[in-house]
């Protein structure tokens, strides 16, 4: 369980990853403000609470990995990597545009921290389970996360990969679904509707653990649940708000991927507090 | 008696899995057809048979890279280079994870089962990556180097195996390069660029246009990328006519390596290409189906001839 001054520190660090993000993509006028919004808390507890990793030596072997699957997210990781160290606070606003360490979505070559490239959906699943045998089979103490987003699932390779993973079952590997409800084109529910997702990860052989994922305090305690657990892989179906934060923004598809204008940026800080 | 392209790379496997213990195989439920069962049944640990799901098997490969192990994924050409080719080009060439795809029963090699099982186009399509190495071996000693240079490279390699017995053109203690190909036969009137299979086709061929005295240089360019452009353009100058040779379509493979180099070179040389046309093919047995589509000794027998008319007209 985390401490009270814990939990205060992460949500108040959690608002000022909000009112970043909004600023840096009304700069850019490019970037998915949506989906960055709902996994916020999910990587701030991964990365800022949960993680081994070393700032000082990004690369070092038996460092834990994070593997932003759902990579449109890319902004927020970048902000929680700064936060954690990896490179300045201020290079965010590099984000997409020429020569930056930035990318529209992460690159492992590119940024310090990340530890894998997405971008295409579908396939961070399979590279997580492989990292983990990789890990494991050299006797090295490091854990695998790998952050997916629900309309994610719509991509056949996840569930090879689920598959697999309840066939080799590493330890070392826990799998996180930002479980928003909204896809690009609109509600999962409608563009492709998934179904019982809890029903049909155990049917695949996997142990599911639900949560708010907007409650950093929930998320840190399933992520201890998920390490203790070793008959299973474990997904954490984490229940999040398209959008979270930003009223208009909230549950809304078209908010996906779009430009934010001055009119909804003054709106969009207002509410996260303005600027300070 | 020379044993099939595949139980030679299976073979290289088991060798060098007993030093690095880093190789970890994976198979897509074909390890009987790929020959990584051999090394399945001598390491058991690092053979991981994830079930017909390729695009699965490559990210996973990608993974494995990614925390320093070296693997090698196994399947057919055709299956490889299309379902995996997202994990390959994201984390290969894009992401530069040092995976290694091995596409077994390449070209038409896996005669019976017909065009769906068939691989023309796998040699375009991997050296349309950025960063891949591109690699055809023709026999046992270049299978076993290949194998072995998989092990070294830091690049991602796409390895094109045969299902076929290939007749063995190198001495096994041969050495080889990446980026360097080899003349296998000196001639002077005209050079056959050759890959894979049609390496010795080529040679047969050039002992048949011996008789009607015609000099044919033989060169193998079995690493396709990065080609040997220094060898393609010392031989255009030598010879001043030549022939592409390849188990492939005729666009975007070898003939559309060689012909790169030339143009960007700006050398005026005739080239003939064998190889399959723009089509696809059929299912039969094996020798048919070479002469059929044309890729076989008398195909670049046929082109030899035809490129030398083409010479003495050329430029004039």
């Amino acid at each position: 369980m985390l401490h009270q001054t814990e939990i205060d520190r992460l949500n108040s660090l959690c608002r000022r990853f909000r009112k970043d993000l909004i600023e840096v993509l009304h700069e850019r006028q490019t970037g998915h403000p949506g989906g960055s919004l709902s996994v916020c808390e999910i990587l701030t507890v991964l990365l800022l609470a949960e993680m081994r990793v070393d700032p000082a030596d990004p690369d070092r072997i038996d460092r834990d990995r994070l593997i932003l699957s759902k990579g449109h997210a890319a902004p927020m990781l970048y902000r929680v990597l700064a936060e954690r160290g990896f490179f300045p606070v201020e290079e965010l606003h590099t984000l997409r545009t020429l020569n930056t360490r930035m990318q529209g979505h992460p690159c492992l070559l590119d940024t310090p921290g990340v530890d894998m490239t997405s971008g295409p959906l579908g396939l961070g699943l399979s590279v997580g389970l492989g990292a983990a045998i990789g890990l494991q089979k050299q006797g090295l103490p490091a854990r695998v996360y790998v952050v997916l987003g629900d309309g994610e699932l719509n991509e056949g390779t996840v569930w090879e990969a689920a598959m697999a993973a309840a066939k080799f079952r590493p330890e070392n590997l826990t799998a996180i679904v930002d479980y928003n409800g909204v896809q690009l084109d609109g509600p999962t529910a409608s563009v492709m509707p998934e179904g019982d997702l809890k029903a049909k990860f155990e049917a695949f052989g996997w142990q599911v653990l639900t949560c708010d994922g907007h409650d950093v305090s929930a998320l840190y305690d399933a992520l201890q649940a998920a390490k203790a657990a070793v008959a299973k892989p474990v997904v954490i179906l984490a229940k999040t708000v398209k959008g979270k934060g930003v009223s208009f923004m909230e549950g809304q598809s078209a908010w996906h991927g779009k430009a934010i204008d001055d009119a909804h940026y003054e709106i969009a800080m207002r509410e996260l507090g303005g600027a300070d | 008696m020379a044993k099939t392209l595949r139980e030679y790379y299976g073979e290289a496997l088991v060798r060098y899995g007993k030093e690095n213990e880093k190789i970890i195989v994976l198979d897509a439920d074909v390890s009987g057809s790929t020959r990584s069962a051999l090394f399945r049944d001598a390491f058991p640990d690092r053979h991981l048979n994830v079930g017909i799901a390729e695009a699965n098997m490559t990210g996973m490969a990608a993974g494995l890279a990614s925390v320093g192990m070296i693997p090698f994924v196994n399947t057919f050409a055709a299956f490889i280079t299309s379902c995996g080719l997202l994990a390959a080009r994201t984390y290969g060439s894009y992401s530069k994870l040092p995976i290694r795809l091995v596409g077994a029963y390449s070209g038409m090699s896996d005669a019976f089962d017909g065009p769906s099982h068939h691989a023309l186009d796998d040699i375009a399509i991997m050296r349309a990556q950025p960063n891949f190495e591109v690699i055809v071996p023709c026999d046992a000693a270049s299978t076993d180097w290949a194998v072995r240079h998989c092990l070294e490279s830091k690049n991602p390699i796409y390895l094109r195996m045969s299902r076929d017995v290939f007749p063995n053109i190198y001495p096994a203690e041969e050495s080889f390069e990446i980026g360097k190909g080899k003349i296998v036969r000196d001639g002077t009137d005209v050079t056959v660029f050759a890959c894979g299979l049609m390496v010795g086709h080529a040679l047969t061929a050039a002992e048949t246009l011996e008789k009607e005295g015609i000099s044919v240089r033989v060169a193998d360019l079995f690493s396709i990328k990065p080609i040997d452009r220094e060898l393609i353009l010392r031989c255009a100058k030598e010879t001043n006519a030549l022939v592409t040779a390849e188990e492939h379509s005729v666009i975007g493979g070898l003939f559309g390596a060689v012909s790169e180099v030339l143009a960007q070179e700006g050398f005026p040389v005739p080239v003939e290409a064998v190889g399959i046309r723009d089509m696809h093919g059929e299912c039969g047995p094996y020798r048919e189906l070479q002469a059929k589509y044309g890729f076989d000794a008398d195909a670049v027998a046929a082109k030899v001839r035809r490129v030398l008319e083409k010479k003495e007209t050329f430029g004039s």
